[in-house]
């Protein structure tokens, strides 16, 4: 009888201590421990011991910045980070320079992830919904999907032309693209990165009020139902939004939405506190907004109406971020910490564990058509090993992406991913 | 009075008696002014670096003469000047400035949080000069010290604050300071140049000047930058001087020994009416001469402070 590809020993999974089988890079059986098992019938053993089995994640929301701003992050450091971070597919952006609007560099993306990290993290372009990102000539579509992209998206440079908005969204449903949409009233969100309101006014920066978001996702949420095609809005960060999904959900509409760790964890408040005042590392577009708005996050989460998380990964020279607020550029590190810094609110009990899985693991693949791992048998043996005791503290030295800039530099997380296996090869 | 802040950022971080500390040193420094010589040695073989990204001839030359009046070497850095054009980043101008030690840098920067920007990356004192449209302490101090100087006590004054609220940083340091010193604050603006949640603030809110100015007894113009207009913020000049310009008629309102101030420079016609401004109930050039005293004033406390953090 020839020999089974993988077993992992005496990993903690749903509370029990399993063995895990792999052959062909898929799940054989999950299964407890047993202590009369014959090592001699695997090609490798793995060691589990008190280590969280975990099933590989999703992020659909990434900034690799390559090509164009390879001191930022490449895509060689990105999916370094992702791996270590607990995500097996990773889905990018395409604001890169050269916009990613055309085959070539959809192509040139997969060529580097293929060199760097031949077995994974997977990456999966999303391909610009306007030439350039510039929002007034449609990107070709066809070409993008036949070349690669999973999405078609102007995130960062929302469309101000409502009518031209809508016959993207129509162009890319004939080739089965969803539309990702950075929700944001381009004429209102003239303060950036900061959200407007008692805050805002304190400091005397120019605020984004949460109404510049809303008013866009009641937009995109009208023309889901008009058109009758699925749309799926980016970042979503605050509360009025949040209502509006839920509304939409209950009609029918077809519209799945995500948020970020990063607001379901901090507020504006963050900004004036003493030691961060005027700390452009909690700039971020949407920008953190208030308490209220974070609980709403939340409980959105938990009941589905936010159908799973992204990081929004948005890596910066720190030379960038150390600058005045209003010149900084606005996003948050976030392949790092996403998943430590989450993990602890299901600890808390903030999170649900079934919103945590749906979350990265289950919402985001059905909503991108991409493999998913629930451990049953036949499933692609994406997965991780974690260990959640470990500490550690957020900064240079325990970060994998070439972006330092997050809120939470100088706080201790815990739990560590300490192996990652990808259709059942080892990536870290 | 023991002096252990290293850096002037806002006012909110004085405390009364630190305030009226800085009163009566100023008042000291306003007989110098009035002498023959006007000049002391009180600190000589100091320097103080007048950084100002954004230009502002009135606050310079102010803090420069200041300077001057106390011995100090002052040295100037205009945004032409600096490197500042060329896409230095404030970071690496701080240090450069820092390089050249010098007890105190003045800063004025279009950005707010930049004072505190530099404080954090420096040991020589910072002192803000007016960051973005979040604080002015030495305008709020200069103009406070006006106030005292006209009634001894600001408690149980009421004072109005008129105008782009939104955009101030006079604004915002005054809130703050005439609370400190017991006074009752007002502000009066349309909507259009109010933060959204002014109504947050410790201070009554009016859109209506005529039920403003009823009883106050000071009006503190804001400047209003004319560009305004074309942001949607007004209709035009015209209205806004008709709605919201100060004129001697509102003034019948108040009370009988009214007083007003301007942060300057004015626009005649547009936020005070021409012949208010040189009424005899206008404080505008005593806040340009109290100005100097003021600043002789932080000059002094912030470079002989001895050591210690705050
Ligand atoms: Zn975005």
């Amino acid at each position: 009888m020839s020999r089974m590809d993988l077993l992992v020993r005496r990993a903690m999974f749903e509370g029990r201590e399993v063995d895990v089988i792999v052959n062909e890079g898929r799940i054989v059986e999950i299964r407890d421990c047993s202590a009369e098992i014959d090592l001699e019938e695997f090609e490798q053993v793995e060691d589990a011991y008190g280590l969280q089995l975990m099933a590989s994640m999703t992020d659909v929301h990434v900034h690799l910045r390559e090509p164009g701003f390879e001191y930022k992050e490449d895509i060689r450091s990105g999916l370094g980070a992702a791996a270590w971070g607990g995500f097996g597919n990773v889905l990018c952006m395409a604001n890169t320079s050269p916009v990613n609007d055309s085959a070539s560099v959809t192509e040139a993306m997969q060529e580097k992830a293929n060199i760097y990290w031949p077995e994974g993290p997977r990456l999966f372009p999303i391909g610009a919904l306007t030439k350039g990102l510039k929002g007034d000539e449609l990107a070709p579509v066809a070409e993008l999907r036949d070349a690669g992209c999973v999405a078609v998206s102007n995130d960062g440079v929302p469309v101000k032309n409502t009518d031209l908005f809508r016959k993207a969204m129509d162009y890319a449903a004939n080739f089965g693209m969803t539309v990702i949409d950075h929700c944001e009233d381009p004429y209102m969100a003239v303060g950036v990165g900061v959200n407007e309101g008692e805050v805002s006014d304190r400091l005397g920066l120019a605020g984004q009020p949460d109404v510049a978001e809303a008013l866009q996702v009641s937009r995109d949420v009208l023309l889901a139902e008009y058109l009758d095609i699925p749309i799926h809005l980016a970042h979503v960060s605050c509360e009025k939004a949040v209502e509006i999904i839920r509304q939409a959900k209950a009609r029918g509409v077809k519209v799945t939405a995500e948020t970020c760790p990063h607001y379901l964890l901090l507020t504006d408040e963050w900004l004036a506190e003493p030691e961060n005042e005027y700390s452009a590392m909690g700039k971020v577009n949407p920008p953190l907004r208030t308490e209220r708005d974070r609980q709403a996050m939340i409980a959105a989460l938990n009941d589905g109406t936010i159908d799973f998380l992204a990081t929004d990964h948005a890596p910066h020279g720190m030379h960038e971020k150390e600058v005045e607020m209003d010149v900084a550029p606005c996003g948050i590190s976030g392949l790092d910490t996403a998943l430590a810094a989450t993990w602890a609110l299901v600890q808390d009990g903030t999170l649900s564990r079934e919103a945590f899985d749906r979350a990265w693991v289950t919402g985001p693949a059905q909503t991108f058509g991409l493999p998913v791992n629930r451990f049953q048998p036949g499933d692609t043996a994406d997965f991780f090993l974690f260990d959640p005791e470990e500490e550690w503290v957020v900064g240079p030295g325990t970060m994998h992406s070439k972006g330092k800039n997050t809120p939470l530099a100088g706080t201790t997380l815990k739990g560590r991913v300490k192996t990652h296996f990808l259709a059942g090869k080892k990536i870290v | 009075m023991q002096w252990l802040h290293k850096d002037l950022l806002d006012v909110s971080q004085l405390s009364r008696s630190e305030v009226m500390s800085l009163f009566e040193t100023a008042r000291h420094f306003q007989e110098i002014n009035e002498r023959p010589v006007k000049k002391v040695p009180t600190l000589r073989g100091r320097s103080v670096v007048l950084f100002f990204a954004e230009p502002s001839t009135r606050t310079k030359t102010s803090f420069d003469v200041a300077g001057k009046r106390l011995s100090a070497d002052t040295f100037s850095l205009a945004k032409s000047s600096s490197s500042l054009t060329k896409g230095e980043t404030l970071k690496d101008t701080a240090l450069t400035l820092q390089a050249m030690a010098p007890d105190a840098i003045v800063i004025r920067h279009w950005c707010s949080g930049a004072a505190r920007f530099m404080a954090d990356l420096l040991d020589c004192s910072i002192i803000n000069a007016g960051d973005g449209r979040h604080a002015h302490p030495t305008q709020a101090l200069l103009d406070g010290f006006t106030l005292y100087q006209e009634w001894g006590d600001l408690s149980g004054k009421t004072v109005l604050i008129l105008g782009d609220v939104t955009h101030s940083r006079v604004a915002r340091s005054n809130v703050i300071l005439l609370n400190k010193m017991g006074a009752r604050v007002r502000i009066c603006a349309p909507r259009t140049l109010l933060p959204r949640t002014v109504k947050s603030w410790r201070a009554e809110v009016f859109h209506d000047l005529d039920e403003a100015v009823r009883d106050v007894d000071a009006v503190m113009c804001l400047r209003l930058q004319l560009e305004r207009q074309k942001q949607g913020l007004l209709p035009d000049l015209r209205e806004y001087a008709s709605t919201y310009g100060l004129s001697a008629r509102h003034l019948e309102k108040a009370s009988r020994d009214v007083r007003v101030l301007h942060p300057g420079p004015m626009n005649r016609g547009v936020e005070i009416a021409s012949d208010l401004a040189d009424a005899d109930c206008s404080l505008v050039l005593d806040q340009v001469a109290n100005g100097v005293s003021m600043r002789m004033a932080l000059l002094f406390q912030y470079m002989t402070r001895k050591g210690g953090e705050e």
